[in-house]
């Protein structure tokens, strides 16, 4: 028996990992690991680096799984708290990369908003933790000040597609607390009336530009069209079955821009063809309805609207990014989830599956309280 | 709060958490599915579309020139060549790192193009041009940095190649004219594709190309020369860097062209000109073949070719000689009395005239009623006048009365038979129309109404009407074959290879001058004849000692009007403000082979300066007298005091 191999310390931490969540999450990787070989040109440099950060990935669920609701909800308010004192000096000192004000230098250069990823659904889910659900409009108000806060420092960086994964990762917080239906309709209401606002004063040139690429990308071919009708003709030319692996031509004659970080959907799809594209989407509708069924089975209010966010938020993440990738929604830097070749996504990823594996109710516990 | 409460809101909870974790997901599927939609159209529906677009995206087709057809003359002369030149070029991504910086820039450019100056010399606009365009390329594209190499510049670049990784010689074929400035309005000249030649060219042909014709036959029969190009469909990345060949498809060079000129004749024609202006043109009247067309002065189009300076050109455009100006296209001048025979057709046809009809010359012509005296240019007149003497003496009074009897409108419909006011149709590029006048013209000209007086100009040439070398050509040519006009043109015949049969161009005949009796063609070309032959032709010193018999007509266009009652003195006046002479003929009268137009401006009298250039072209071509100056001298020098200076057509 190779658990007899394992100290028992170790074998008692992995009876808190949700097995068929994990072997979701490998099968994934795996075809990650497969999709950067090729998008690489069957180097092996950035596999082994992205090896590297699963194995860091996978520590890190480990760890996280261990920690239940009530322990993680006392730190939600300092996180969150501490996030923002971070956002503020990346605003106030921060170093300057590509244009963009994110990174804070401790040592090494830190991105907080990272962070922030996983304490604004914990600060939301604490909040709505300790008030009756479904939730009064009060504390709706006050839960979207908490989440506001962040997202318009993150938005000032400029970081949309980091500001748009927080703010939904709140936003899903309030949506799984309950909000009523009518206040969420007539909140999507206002969002229609104020998205054009928000387009004409609210944005920077070069995001407005990305929406207007959107709807032709053969108007700026040179500039930001180019990424996605080079992807569009990398996925388009792929087919039902794929050129087959290492076979893509747009990818490995360079056409593909940005081909191992967000646009590696566009390789995939273009060596796997439409059956691969069914697959993986498969694979992630899987494993994000695993995480929803893990949070409702969650031990708490706290932990149930924490797992059931960060469940979600990755929803997002693969929406946002196939979507750009497949020309459906304009750019937004935000990479396919396990997949894009990066250690940060991959470690704040895992961290969150890692986060909500611990969420489940113990049964150990659920029998000492009864 | 009580434990029931807790456990009740407790259960609440789960259940709300519970449905609004079902509705979630939901809408996940949903989503995620809208995605596959937008997938399932770019990857099963527009499959095709995207296909074709990655294939264009990697398969770049690499243009392969075709090789430019050579020009020749009637008897085999080269006229226009291709040679080989040889081009250093420069591809930037292969010059290594020189400063060991560990990066390629612009600096290692410099360096590598400092070490290289040292052996084969560049010029600052070498480097110019060079620094222009590097940084308009890919990286991994080939850039000219110098064309043009010795063969001492390139054995210096092949011995010390090695050194330069990045920097290749590669051989390149550029038109050359051999005989420079002659025929240089015909042959023409390649220049540059520049952005007119681009709106209209076929592209994918033209993708290896460089030059394209600008003028003359270069221009004219720029398909033929061209070709068809070729291409290497190579796999490119998206640098632009070949990656494998996949197939390839050869250029077929561009035709071989045979011309009807006859480039001892056409030498011949441009020394007769020599120091003067003025253009002449031969024609082979019975297939329209030019057999010379020469426009002097002239100029070297090999100057073109490799893109002239702009201070040489300025001097070409800009000399009061006009030398880049097609006379024997472009000039338009008023025929003055060459167009007689013609007109002699126009009144026979509209019964205006007859042949046993004689009209009393007084030396001048007045309107019935009216007091202006047209001048006849023998100030005693002629007397009783006939239509053969009034050709041969070319009376002024006779045509006069014809045109005034016969009237505008059929005089020029009669005359633009002839071709006259219109293109002629040649091969050749930039023609003018010369004009035509009619009343309706001159209302759209001047806004003024056509006065009989106008209609009496016309009739000795004068007046608003202006024709070509070219129209005068053809028209005398169109007498020649009794009114069967044949198009004039240049190409005479082609071969799509050298080792392949010449194929000759069949003659495109225009239509058939009707005349009211074919004799009168006949009586026509006797009049003709006698101006070349008879006691009493104004040209008669021109057809002296001749072999053959010459049908011709002298001209003397007016450049400027002279008062009535006015002496025209040649000696007290400006060179510039001397008539135009003119002459056109054809021989032998009677078996037709070559037709003549010869116009001198300022050259005082047609019989004097322009008939015996004539005498000379036709003595050339049918002789086969090329370079006999003893001729040249004999026949020249004589100015018949009773003929000359004419002055024709004084109109006020």
């Amino acid at each position: 028996m190779i658990s007899g191999l394992l100290p028992a310390s170790l074998l008692k931490m992995l009876q808190r990992v949700d097995l068929v969540m994990l072997a979701a999450l490998s099968l994934l990787m795996f075809m990650g690991l497969v999709t950067l070989y090729s998008a690489s040109d069957a180097e092996m440099t950035l596999v082994y680096r992205q090896g590297v950060h699963f194995s860091l990935g996978l520590v890190l669920m480990l760890l996280f799984s261990q920690v239940e609701g009530k322990t993680l909800r006392q730190f939600a308010i300092w996180l969150y708290g501490i996030g923002v004192v971070l956002l503020i000096l990346v605003l106030m000192v921060g170093v300057i990369k590509k244009g963009a004000q994110r990174w804070l230098y401790l040592g090494i250069d830190v991105q907080p908003a990272e962070m922030m990823k996983l304490a604004v659904p914990m600060m939301v889910a604490y909040y709505f933790s300790e008030k009756p659900l479904p939730p009064r409009f009060i504390d709706i108000i006050i839960a979207l000040i908490l989440v506001a806060v962040p997202m318009l420092l993150i938005m000032k960086q400029p970081d949309l597609g980091t500001a748009l994964l927080i703010a939904l990762s709140g936003l899903f917080v309030i949506y799984l607390a309950g909000m009523s239906w009518w206040l969420i309709g007539g909140a999507v209401a206002a969002l229609a009336i104020a998205a054009p606002l928000m387009f004409n004063y609210g944005m920077h040139d070069y995001q407005r530009q990305r929406i207007l690429t959107l709807f032709d990308p053969e108007s700026d071919l040179l500039g930001t069209g180019y990424h996605i009708y080079q992807s569009k003709i990398a996925i388009g030319s792929g087919g039902v079955y794929g050129k087959g692996w290492l076979h893509g031509d747009q990818s490995h004659l360079d056409f593909l821009p940005e081909r191992h970080t967000d646009f590696i959907f566009a390789v995939f799809g273009e060596e796997f063809g439409f059956l691969g594209n069914l697959l993986l989407v498969g694979l992630y509708v899987f494993i994000i309805w695993r995480g929803l069924y893990i949070a409702s089975k969650g031990a708490d209010t706290f932990s149930r609207l924490l797992a059931g966010s960060l469940s979600l938020t990755f929803f997002i993440y693969l929406l946002v990014n196939t979507g750009m990738v497949s020309g459906v929604l304009p750019v937004v830097g935000i990479p396919l989830p396990l997949v894009s070749y990066g250690g940060t996504s991959v470690v704040t990823l895992m961290s969150a599956f890692g986060i909500i594996m611990g969420m489940k109710k113990r049964k150990r516990n659920y029998q000492t309280d009864e | 709060m009580g434990e029931r409460l807790s456990i009740k809101t407790e259960r609440d909870e789960q259940q709300l958490f519970n449905s609004r974790a079902i509705v979630a997901g939901l809408i996940v599927l949903i989503a995620l599915s809208g995605i596959m939609t937008g997938l399932y159209f770019l990857q099963v529906k527009e499959h095709d579309t995207y296909t074709e677009l990655s294939k264009q995206n990697y398969q770049k087709h690499i243009p392969r020139a075709p090789t430019r057809g050579q020009i020749y003359d009637r008897n085999g002369a080269k006229l226009a060549d291709n040679h080989a030149q040889y081009v250093l070029e420069v591809v930037w991504d292969s010059v290594p790192d020189q400063n060991d910086d560990g990066r390629k820039r612009w600096d290692d450019m410099q360096m590598m193009l400092e070490r290289l100056n040292k052996i084969v010399p560049l010029s600052e606009k070498d480097l110019r041009i060079f620094g222009q365009q590097v940084n308009r390329r890919s990286r991994y594209q080939p850039t000219p940095l110098k064309e043009n190499l010795t063969e001492q510049e390139m054995a210096m670049f092949a011995v010390n190649k090695s050194r330069f990784p990045g920097v290749n010689l590669e051989r390149r074929m550029q038109r050359y004219y051999p005989l420079g400035t002659v025929a240089s309005h015909v042959i023409g000249y390649v220049g540059r594709i520049d952005d007119r030649d681009l709106e209209r060219l076929d592209k994918n042909n033209y993708a290896g190309t460089s030059h394209i014709g600008k003028i003359g036959v270069e221009a004219a029969h720029e398909d033929r020369l061209h070709g068809q190009a070729g291409y290497d469909l190579a796999e490119v990345d998206a640098h632009g860097r070949h990656q494998d060949m996949i197939e390839r498809k050869e250029a077929v060079g561009g035709q071989d062209l045979i011309l009807g000129l006859d480039i001892n004749l056409q030498l011949k024609a441009e020394a007769l000109l020599k120091g003067e202006r003025g253009a002449v043109v031969a024609i082979d009247p019975r297939n329209g073949e030019v057999l010379a067309m020469a426009s002097v002065p002239t100029f070297d189009p090999n100057l073109f070719v490799d893109g002239i300076s702009s201070k040489i050109y300025t001097e070409l455009r800009d000399d009061p000689d006009r030398p880049l100006y097609n006379r024997a296209l472009q000039g338009a001048y008023p025929p003055g009395s060459t167009v007689k025979p013609m007109n002699t057709m126009a009144g026979l046809y509209e019964k205006v005239i007859w042949p046993g009809k004689t009209v009393y010359d007084p030396g001048f012509f007045q309107i019935p009623g009216h007091k202006h005296r047209y001048r006849c240019w023998k100030k005693s007149g002629h007397g009783g006048v006939s239509m053969d003497y009034a050709i041969a003496q070319s009376c002024d009074t006779f045509f006069y009365d014809m045109a005034y009897r016969m009237g505008v409108d059929k005089f020029s419909g009669y005359m633009s038979l002839f071709g006259f006011g219109k293109k002629t149709g040649i091969d050749l590029t930039s023609e003018s129309d010369g004009l035509m006048p009619t009343p309706e013209w001159k209302q759209r000209r001047y806004k003024q109404v056509w006065y009989p007086g106008d209609t009496v100009n016309i009739g000795i040439g004068q007046g608003y009407w202006l024709a070509t070398p070219i129209q005068l050509a053809h028209a005398t040519a169109s007498v020649a074959m009794r009114g069967k006009r044949i198009r004039p043109h240049v190409l005479r015949a082609f071969r799509t290879a050298k080792d392949k049969p010449e194929q000759i161009l069949e003659p495109e005949v225009i239509a058939q001058i009707p005349a009211r009796d074919k004799r009168h063609w006949e009586m026509v070309v006797q009049g003709m004849v006698h101006v070349v032959h008879a006691s009493y032709g104004t040209a008669k010193r021109v057809g002296l000692g001749a072999p053959y018999t010459i049908a011709g007509k002298t001209g003397t266009a007016q450049v400027f009007g002279i008062a009535q009652n006015a002496r025209y003195d040649a000696s007290r006046l400006a060179k510039r403000l001397h008539d135009h002479a003119l002459f056109v003929g054809f021989a032998p009268a009677d078996n037709p082979q070559i037709a003549v137009s010869v116009i001198v401006e300022n050259g005082g009298g047609g019989s004097s300066t322009a008939a015996p250039i004539a005498r000379k072209v036709m003595d050339a071509y049918l002789l086969k007298k090329y370079d006999d100056e003893a001729s040249t001298e004999a026949s020249g020098e004589v100015e018949p005091a009773d003929i000359v200076p004419q002055v024709e057509g004084a109109d006020e």
